[in-house]
């Protein structure tokens, strides 16, 4: 029993570890639902690569800075949001595409810049976070990001369902969609750039969409995915960390691996579509139909 | 004379090279209800969203008359939006009150008997806590025209609002905006089927890239403008 709590009651870092990882998670996850439902699953992803050039700039010109960093990722995410939002309005190109041409290159570039200063220490804190050295900047970074996002949120939450819902809809009411979209992105960006900090720029997606992607299994309103979401993100964290600390392995991975089998236990397990519950139907339906056909013999 | 919701004149809407609608004049009268029919590609679409202000006038004016100078309230065809959006049947009618309510405001009791009177009148008062995409075609166009209905607007502007039900679906739902015009509101509805706008119309516009015709039905529908309309659509991609 004591195997469950003892590490975050003996280890600050670990207790550190769980506050950084659960507040990432608390907005993360329902970011991630707006993600799923825009079918813009791939954005999310793109838009954490594209982090990576500015950060690793930021790095070459004040070491591993946590200003300096997270200015640098602010700017070249949100350069690239804009631009891709850009690209898919003025040309036909699919979104899709282009995001995948973008984050391929930041990946690129990222790498690179960084390895022409630090080694592979440096390179592995940034793509994969040090959620088990986070001290008290990184923690308040975290936790005033994910505030800040689930408040604008709240306030931009009607509109923004009108505008993954019915676009067309919200256009002929009112000149708040372009806005709620832009609003969006930045949200998007600031929660990475944040939880870069904590589970590196390749890991952060992670918990972002798989708790996003299992509660879809669960709910059927948004507002319930996104409480599951959140729930299902702060429950990878902790099981995750648990894991790591008593296998241990390194501890971002073993994060977004809680989330995975979250996810594939609600793709199999899920009430609203989940395999199970789909194949069930299935022999049902089969069984209701040979009966009656034997009926009718 | 009645005055008009809405006037066009000498209008030209369309996008860059591609003129969808040229020099268009008339007006929808207050309180009228009038069909808008033509063959595929004649701009009835780009007519509507022009009204909207979605699309800019390449030249002409549209003059928009209603009290409080408001944009009417317009269903787009079938198939633009999300159904699988995870809302239910409610939420999503509730979004009709967006005018009223904006992105903060509470929905009052007024607001919420509203909401269930617009449900009872399209037959879906049982389906209210149904999620979206439970529901089939012929009720999802009823929750539409329940979104609609809840906007309260002075004129209503419905895109092919029958293109995708059934029969008695459609009766319904026609009754309907017989009610709504009935009530004073300016309706104009883009339409395929000639025997529906014959048997409930009495003004129709026919388009075909240009004015055909604008007028009492009977006279609009005659077989030789329905030929020059599409004469004039089929002369557009030869």
């Amino acid at each position: 029993m004591e195997a469950f709590y003892l590490p975050f009651v003996e280890f600050g870092f670990m207790r550190r570890a769980l506050a950084g990882s659960a507040a990432l998670a608390l907005a993360a996850g329902p970011l991630g639902v707006f993600l799923v439902l825009r079918r813009m699953s791939l954005m999310g992803d793109a838009m954490a690569h594209a982090i990576l050039p500015g950060v690793a700039v930021g790095f070459l010109t004040a070491g591993l800075s946590l200003t300096a960093m997270t200015i640098g990722g602010m700017v070249t995410g949100l350069t690239v949001a804009l631009l891709a939002a850009a690209v898919s309005r003025l040309t036909p190109q699919r979104e899709d595409a282009s995001f995948a041409a973008f984050y391929l290159v930041s990946l690129g570039v990222g790498v690179l810049l960084i390895s022409l200063r630090g080694g592979n220490t440096e390179l592995l804190h940034v793509l994969f976070g040090t959620v088990l050295g986070l001290d008290d900047a990184a923690l308040i970074l975290v936790s005033a990001t994910s505030s800040i996002t689930l408040l604008v949120l709240a306030v931009i939450f009607r509109p923004l369902v009108m505008e993954c819902l019915d676009p067309l809809f919200l256009r002929s009411e009112s000149r708040m969609g372009p806005v709620v979209h832009v609003v969006f992105l930045l949200l998007l960006v600031m929660t990475l750039v944040a939880g870069f900090q904590v589970l590196g720029t390749l890991m952060v997606v992670g918990i972002m969409m798989l708790p996003a992607a299992a509660a879809r299994f669960w709910s059927v309103t948004a507002t319930g995915q996104m409480i599951l979401a959140a729930l299902g993100g702060v429950f990878a964290s902790y099981a995750g960390l648990l894991f790591s600390y008593h296998a241990n392995v390194a501890a971002s991975p073993a994060i977004i691996l809680s989330a995975g089998i979250l996810y594939f236990m609600s793709l199999i397990f899920g009430t609203q579509g989940g395999l199970w519950q789909v194949a069930r139907q299935a022999r049902a339906r089969s069984l209701r139909l040979s009966r009656i056909s034997r009926r009718d013999e | 004379m009645p005055d008009a919701a809405i006037a066009v004149e000498e209008l030209s809407l369309g996008w860059r090279e591609k003129v969808a609608v040229r020099d268009l004049s008339g007006q929808f009268l207050k309180g009228s209800i009038t069909a808008v029919v033509g063959p595929n590609g004649a701009g009835k679409s780009t007519l509507l969203r022009g009204i909207m202000g979605w699309v800019t006038p390449l030249s002409g004016r549209i003059r928009l008359t209603g009290e409080s100078g408001t944009t009417p309230a317009f269903m787009p065809q079938q198939g633009d939006f999300d159904r699988s959006f995870p809302i239910n049947t409610r939420d999503f009618v509730a979004m009709g009150a967006w005018r009223r309510v904006g992105p903060w405001r509470a929905f009052s009791a007024t607001e919420r008997e509203r909401l269930e009177h617009a449900l009872q009148a399209v037959g879906l008062a049982d389906f209210a806590r149904r999620p979206l995409v439970t529901l089939s075609g012929g009720q999802l166009q009823r929750a539409l025209f329940a979104r609609l209905m809840l906007h309260d607007a002075d004129t209503y502007m419905l895109d092919e609002p029958f293109s995708a039900v059934d029969r008695a679906t459609t009766e319904d739902l026609m009754d309907l905006l017989l009610q709504w015009n009935a009530a004073g509101k300016t309706v104009i509805v883009v339409l395929h089927d000639l025997d529906l706008v014959r048997r409930h119309f009495p003004q129709t516009l026919l388009l075909a890239g240009q004015g055909v015709a604008w007028g009492r039905t009977d006279d609009v529908l005659t077989p030789e403008n329905l030929h020059l309309a599409r004469h004039l659509c089929a002369g557009d991609y030869l």
